[in-house]
């Protein structure tokens, strides 16, 4: 190992993975407002560049010049801390995902398609994602706003009832597969998706993602008509941008996670013959599972908090719990 | 391994200085003007009565404690699905009676009242 393989290798990789989310970021925010529009007989933004393509750009320049407005009874540091801390831990689960199967060479270095397969892929996945709640929990309670902290204590019990089902899903995942690993993961899902061997734990996945990337029918982080704009009401400017990023990114990330857990990865038809295939495949899984979000925010109202809480606690771990055991006593008898 | 979570520490690194970058250049080139009205809390318009850190909902730390009971069974969970192929049929069965434990506890814990929101 050569500190080219070591050290620039990942570096330019992790670039590439950082600009690759921050433009999905962007023209997700554009796709979801175009979406939206159209799902409720509008044109949504087409002011800025043809179709308004240039909308996220203009966004982005607007947010960086703004004044910044902050409190006099904020806690200073911690106030300033927490939109960072919200957006870091969605960039850095995107370490193990595998965006594709095949490895390629350049200049004389094997590229691998993911920035490192650690062989705990699936347990650093979930202790990452927890730490989102922090930069949510610490934004709420530093504002020194009613609405901020009821929002923060809202969305941190929200997030963490989640997790469980979540969690215990994935084990019946693990069942299957064997191996922490993502990109065994992805691999024992050559023959079949998972999404057929386990379409419950699928669903429970996917309704925790909802409600872990806070996005509707589980938009209880924000709900605009009783608490503003909750733990974010006293940000602006670029620390609101960043907020905004890190729900975004959660987004594509919960979305990519849901492809390489359940909708076979990287494969499809002829991926074999021709590996760019791959991520080719990996994109379409990843944007047909955004598009689903963007459909269910335009056709669901909001839940309501006990709703939300008691569907978590008393209906989703039970179930997930079933879930798990009948997987294991199918997978004995199947042999 | 250990080459593993360099990668992983270098995408780290990245991660914070993109918060960094960001916040630094929009530090040197907005503008600054405050005054008293645009630093108050915001609060429907009226000016906020007494402290914002006080008492809250104890219902909140409540689900906090159950969660935690749970995320820790469901930690055991993980090594016993990885290498479930390798064990004998008897790992089946103690793995069964653990979750019928869980199962248990969740129904205690709902009959206590822990996940009533009233």
């Amino acid at each position: 190992m050569d500190w080219i393989s070591l050290l620039l290798v990942p570096a330019i990789k992790s670039l590439v993975v950082v600009v690759a989310l921050l433009t999905g970021f962007a023209y997700l925010s554009y796709v979801e407002r175009k979406l939206v529009a159209r799902f409720q007989v509008r044109y949504g933004p087409n002011r800025a560049g043809p179709f308004g393509i240039l909308q996220p750009i203009s966004d982005a320049l607007k947010m960086v010049f703004k004044e910044e407005i902050v409190p006099l009874n904020v806690d200073h540091v911690v106030y300033l801390l927490s939109p960072a801390l919200t957006v870091m831990p969605a960039l850095v689960i995107w370490a193990v995902i595998p965006v594709s199967g095949a490895s390629f060479t350049l200049f004389g270095q094997t590229i691998t398609p993911y920035v490192s397969d650690v062989n705990v892929g699936l347990l650093y996945i979930l202790a990452i994602a927890s730490l989102a709640t922090y930069g949510i929990v610490l934004a709420g309670w530093s504002s020194n706003n009613k609405y901020s902290l009821l929002g923060a204590l809202r969305t941190s019990s929200q997030m963490l009832s989640y997790e469980l089902p979540m969690g215990i899903t994935l084990v019946s995942v693990l069942l299957i597969a064997g191996s922490l690993s993502l990109v065994d993961i992805v691999q024992a899902q050559r023959g079949v998706w998972f999404a057929l061997l386990q379409p419950i734990g699928f669903i429970i996945y996917f309704i925790c993602g909802l409600a872990e990337a806070g996005r509707s029918p589980f938009d209880l982080p924000e709900t605009e008509n009783e608490l503003v704009s909750g733990f974010a009401t006293e940000y602006g400017g670029i620390k609101f941008a960043l907020f905004f990023m890190g729900e975004y990114i959660h987004m594509i990330t919960i979305s990519a996670l849901a492809t390489t857990f359940f909708l076979g990865g990287w494969y499809g038809p002829f991926v074999n013959q021709i590996p760019v295939l791959g991520l080719v495949y990996f994109l379409i899984k990843v944007a047909f599972m955004i598009f689903l979000i963007v459909w269910i925010r335009a056709s669901l109202p909001r839940i309501r908090y006990d709703k939300l809480m008691h569907f978590c606690w008393k209906f989703l771990l039970p179930l997930s719990l079933l879930n798990l055991v009948v997987t294991a006593v199918v997978l004995v008898l199947v042999g | 391994m250990l080459s593993d979570f360099t990668f992983v520490g270098i995408l780290v690194l990245i991660a914070v200085l993109l918060p960094v970058v960001g916040l630094g250049l929009s530090w040197l080139i907005r503008p600054k003007k405050p005054n008293p009205v645009k630093q108050s809390t915001y609060e429907c318009g009226i000016e906020t009565i007494g402290d914002t850190w006080v008492q809250f909902r104890a219902q909140y730390y409540i689900y906090a404690l159950v969660f935690v009971v749970f995320d820790i069974e469901a930690v055991f969970l993980l090594p016993w699905a990885v290498a479930y192929d390798q064990l004998p049929l008897y790992a089946l069965t103690e793995a069964v009676i653990f979750v019928l434990i869980l199962a248990l506890a969740l129904v205690y814990a709902w009959r206590k009242g822990a996940l009533r929101w009233s």
